[in-house]
């Protein structure tokens, strides 16, 4: 009897110690997230004669109006939203239809150039940046969002290409025989028997594109100048310039350009781990 | 390589082809080869073409204006007595260390505590996780507001007595670079912790079973069981934590963009700054190459191993 109590005891004490612990891991991890949400409702003026430390005295909302209409953090958003959109479906259906074609038929060199595509994502950017620079001036997009839609389905592509390759293959070769033998083409199995089943794939791999293209400055600031067509990444740097020190609206700066991002994340949230780990090589 | 299937997929593995041909029809339809071409164009467009450009334009002096003169190996030889670079480089290998080995442990660490499934553990593993969703611009303004001179940091030594560590964290050369670390684990510990999370739950409870049963306390079952078991996530995290500290750039450009004096300059952001603040398009060239040629050793055991998976 005493040892079963014990071994509870022990067992509760295990529990708490565990809670004590990642708590603490937590609260570290959220800290700075509460900290530039506080700041985002604090007045100028309170930051300044008690520091970004102290505790808040003030709350306004004029930081986020700041931000959304001096700042140009709208029009930022707006930018990110028909860069990020587009890119999202675009990439994963040319993805979604070249791992059809490679998983699928008996394309000659299918093995060679699902790798030539996957090498061409993992690439380090860096060797990218001064040709796409100036492929996009040649091509008269230099400066617009279309060369940044351009170069992220580009870069994209191939990453999409390889997962999604790995997920039609593990469907059965039957389903489609059957539909083969039922008269369907190509577009037919694609469409109504490869696709739906590449539903589970396609929803982690668009979370996870959303955040990548979203949250994206190196591309940006190189095919793009005006301040006018910033993406949000771009436009925060530019607000931080704009507002030294003026803690306050940059914090609300940044709560308006991690907004999406968290709100995809919340939404879909199991789509996002899922994809994660489906896209390890990333 | 686990971690490379989806996990989604509930249904069995399917049977081997009964010989190649199984798979599809021997001539590939028109259609199926557009559905190929057209991604194929898009990624040579706008990846393999410039890839190739750039490779070129490593042999050249450009100022992005007047026609490049091909130089040779010129700025590769230039490197060698640039004390810039080397301190880039210096950096970037230090980054990859810290960096990489940090949130490799950190991220395994995190892991193990939160593998358990039970009460409350959802919101331990989302708090940890909820950074890899922040863009790294925002992070590094977050951080930036820590690290100020009146910032939060330098008020917390101060409110528990530790006035003479006070610092401008990111304008000392000593610290600079230490500085940026931080957020940027601050926000890949989760990922990581997310890819081994996966490679964790893949474990069959019957090799810790046995090994109880064999006498193994917690830690070598940790030792003999655990570490080999997640072999092949080691492999994909390391290769996920070099190419990302390779192409690291956005963190340190929005903190301190490589400086002061270059002290938290690393290969990546040394190479956007000589090519598009001082215009040196050939010279950046061929910083992006040595970058390249860092990565190309990951790059190519990768591709090897998805090699071996594609078929």
């Amino acid at each position: 009897m005493s040892a079963t109590s014990t071994a509870v005891r022990r067992k509760r004490a295990a529990t708490a110690g565990f809670h004590l612990g990642a708590g603490a891991l937590a609260v570290l991890w959220l800290l700075p997230i509460a900290l530039v949400l506080v700041t985002s409702l604090r007045s100028f003026d309170d930051i300044a004669v008690h520091g970004l430390g102290s505790w808040p005295r003030s709350f306004t909302l004029d930081n986020f109006r700041q931000a959304w209409v001096d700042g140009g953090q709208q029009r930022a958003l707006i930018n990110s939203l028909v860069v990020t959109i587009p890119c999202v479906l675009v990439t994963l259906t040319l993805a979604a239809m070249a791992a059809f074609a490679l998983s699928r038929y008996e394309v000659p060199f299918r093995r060679s150039l699902l790798l030539l595509m996957l090498g061409g994502n993992l690439l380090p950017p860096q060797i990218l940046l001064i040709p796409v620079s100036k492929l996009s001036e040649l091509m008269g997009v230099y400066d617009t969002l279309p060369a940044l839609i351009g170069v992220q389905i580009g870069f994209g592509v191939g990453f999409y290409v390889f997962v999604l390759h790995g997920f039609m293959r593990s469907i059965p070769v039957e389903i489609q025989q059957a539909a083969v033998i039922d008269g369907a083409g190509p577009w037919q199995i694609f469409w109504r028997i490869i696709l739906p089943l590449t539903r589970p794939a396609l929803a982690a791999l668009s979370a996870l594109s959303f955040t990548w293209i979203f949250n994206d400055l190196l591309w940006a600031i190189t095919v793009l100048r005006s301040d006018s067509k910033m993406p949000i990444t771009g436009a925060l740097i530019g607000l931080q310039g704009q507002f030294v020190s003026m803690w306050n609206v940059i914090a609300a700066g940044s709560v308006i350009a991690a907004a999406p991002t968290v709100a995809v994340f919340l939404r879909f949230q199991r789509h996002f781990v899922a994809g994660l780990n489906l896209g390890a090589v990333k | 390589m686990a971690v490379l299937t989806a996990p989604e997929r509930t249904s069995p593995a399917p049977p081997p082809p009964r010989g190649r041909r199984a798979r599809g029809p021997r001539r590939t339809p028109p259609l199926v080869l557009a559905f190929l071409l057209v991604p194929l164009l898009a990624e040579a467009v706008w990846v393999f073409w410039p890839a190739l450009q750039g490779l070129y334009l490593a042999l050249t002096n450009w100022d992005g204006v007047s026609a490049p003169e091909f130089v040779g190996l010129g700025n590769f030889r230039e490197m060698a007595h640039d004390e810039v670079f080397r301190t880039a480089a210096v950096d970037t290998v230090l980054w990859l260390v810290l960096f990489g080995g940090l949130s490799a442990l950190l991220g395994l660490g995190a892991a193990l505590l939160l593998q358990q499934e039970r009460r409350g553990v959802g919101f331990y593993r989302a708090a940890l996780f909820l950074p890899v969703v922040f863009s790294l611009v925002a992070t590094a303004l977050v951080w930036q507001a820590i690290y100020q001179p009146d910032g939060v940091l330098n008020q917390l030594l101060e409110s528990v007595g530790l006035d003479s560590l006070r610092h401008a964290w990111l304008a000392d050369q000593d610290t600079a670079l230490y500085a940026v670390i931080v957020p940027a684990l601050w926000r890949q510990v989760g990922y990581v912790m997310v890819l081994y999370l996966a490679g964790l739950k893949g474990i069959d409870p019957a090799l810790y079973e046995a090994a109880k049963v064999d006498g193994a306390g917690p830690w070598q079952r940790f030792r003999y069981v655990t570490l080999p078991q997640l072999r092949g996530v080691n492999a994909v995290v390391l290769s996920v934590i070099i190419i990302d500290s390779l192409r690291s750039f956005d963190v340190v450009w929005s903190l301190t963009r490589g400086g002061p004096y270059h002290s938290s300059e690393l290969l990546s952001t040394y190479m956007y700054s000589t090519a598009f603040q001082s215009l040196r398009l050939g010279y950046g060239s061929a910083l992006a190459v040595v970058i390249f040629v860092l990565a190309f050793g990951v790059i190519a055991s990768y591709l090897v191993r998805a090699f071996r998976e594609a078929d």
